[in-house]
């Protein structure tokens, strides 16, 4: 009953976080915008891991690009891949401390970050197109991109700092 | 811990071990990527999943579209009568205006026919909403509350009152998606108002800017000239303004010049947009969809 409500609970904060992925934010905040599903899916997978599959990586990632008009698998991908190591890692990850946890986030999202700019660059390689070839060195200002990690990671130990408490009383999950 | 094969409610567990799930699904995500790339060999999926989402989209879109109504429900009285008295000012002078072009199209109609040259001929259109929904960063597009319902095909033109918005470059069921001609992977074939010089408008990504290609040093093109779509690669009907030059610099070292100009729709003030249907495709409904808009405008 209780993992049921549970899976209820985590489900609907996926899907919560979906739409704010896309909720509208004036352009001066934007570029801060975290990675919303990111952030959230690490979250369950390092405080209560196997509580969702790859799988759901795999929709919430499908969904995402499906929202925001990216190629298709692309954020599929990045989640895939983070999701995938913090499940692995978990048992190492979980006994840091909250400053080297809050550091192993923030590298993950880094790597999800960087996952996305590579297949940016390599779907822009791949289909050179005349108006991409003129505004060869328009950049997409890279100091920008490593904004939402950060702010990610701050989400994240919010969210560790609020519900831990939880996680921390029921430990016969492990 | 358990096993790998314990299972969570709601989602099952294949027997295969995780790196194994994590590499088959990394295999999937890889495919469809590549399926995707050229955006024709996935339109049914893409479709069919645009209508898995389409509820988020409409969460998202109702506050700012409930704040629109409701401020037309609370607007003051008088505040509806000034508007009121504006719209029936500007649809006279409007009127006045298009009585005039009806007499100039029936003559442009005439001198072509005497001409042997193709008449140009009106298009319908139809008013499209934007959907108040962030997409990816890093791309100029936006969300329509059209799709394929109402017939909207890719590579669609879309204006506003002031010129030039952009194209469809997808199309849901029930929404679509559309590219600004600022966007960096946009292009316009475009003239210049005043002499018919041809060039092409490309955006830059930064809001508001175009910059023209190809423009040799000894052009003549001054600031202040109005560029109009040219009608050349089929995508967006002649005659609609794209933007106005706004800086010539000359490069004598380079063989082209750096012009760039400001488009001329005003697309961070305007909710709603006008979805062009060009008539020489037939029912929008048989229309083709190009491969590829934003490439295939340009050949």
């Amino acid at each position: 009953m209780a993992a049921k409500r549970q899976w209820w609970a985590s489900t609907l904060s996926l899907v919560l976080m979906l739409a704010l992925a896309a909720v509208p934010l004036p352009d001066t905040v934007a570029p801060l915008r975290p990675d919303w599903v990111a952030v959230v899916l690490l979250y369950w997978s390092l405080m209560a891991p196997r509580h969702f599959s790859l799988l759901t990586a795999f929709w919430m990632g499908i969904a995402l690009d499906t929202l925001t008009g990216a190629l298709l698998g692309q954020n599929a991908l990045a989640l895939l891949v983070i999701v995938y190591l913090a499940e692995k890692f978990h048992l190492r990850l979980r006994v840091f401390p909250l400053s080297q946890l809050a550091f192993t986030v923030l590298l993950l999202l880094g790597l999800y970050e960087f996952i996305l700019f590579w297949i940016d660059g390599l779907a822009a390689a791949v289909s050179p197109d005349i108006a991409v070839l003129a505004n060869r060195g328009r950049t997409v200002p890279l100091a920008e991109r490593w904004v939402p990690p950060l702010t990610g990671t701050l989400v994240w130990v919010a969210l560790y700092m609020l519900f831990d408490r939880r996680e921390r009383e029921a430990p016969a999950r492990l | 811990m358990s096993a790998p094969g314990r299972t969570s409610p709601g989602f099952g567990r294949s027997g295969f071990s995780m790196g194994a799930r994590f590499l088959l699904l990394a295999v999937a995500c890889i495919a469809l990527m590549l399926l995707d790339q050229r955006q024709q060999h996935l339109v049914r999926v893409r479709q069919a999943l645009d209508l898995v989402v389409y509820p988020v989209r409409v969460a998202v879109d109702l506050p700012s579209s409930t704040w629109h109504s409701l401020r037309d429900t609370f607007a003051e009285r008088d505040a509806l009568i000034e508007e009121n008295r504006q719209f029936r000012r500007e649809r006279l002078e409007t009127e006045a205006r298009l009585q005039r072009l009806e007499a100039l199209e029936s003559e442009n109609t005439r001198l072509r026919a005497l001409l042997d040259s193709t008449a140009r001929v009106g298009s319908r259109a139809l008013v499209a909403e934007i959907l108040d929904v962030d997409l990816e960063p890093y791309h100029q597009r936006f969300q329509l509350n059209r799709g394929l319902v109402d017939g909207v095909y890719l590579g669609q033109a879309l204006i506003d009152a002031q010129g030039v918005v952009g194209q469809i470059v997808r199309v849901g069921p029930l929404t679509s998606e559309a590219l600004l001609i600022t966007d960096a992977d946009h292009a316009v074939p475009v003239s210049v108002s005043r002499n018919g010089l041809r060039t092409i408008a490309a955006g830059t990504g930064d809001s508001g800017r175009l910059r023209l290609l190809y423009v040799t040093n000894n052009a003549d093109i001054v600031v202040g000239d109005l560029l109009i779509s040219s009608g050349l690669g089929g995508v967006f009907p002649a005659g609609y303004p794209v933007g106005r030059v706004t800086e010539v610099t000359l490069r004598p070292e380079q063989g082209f010049a750096e012009v760039l100009a400001e488009s001329a729709s005003s697309l961070d003030r305007d909710r709603e947009v006008l979805l062009l249907w060009d008539s020489s495709k037939a029912a929008p409904q048989a229309s083709v969809p190009t491969p590829d808009a934003t490439v295939a405008e340009l050949h």
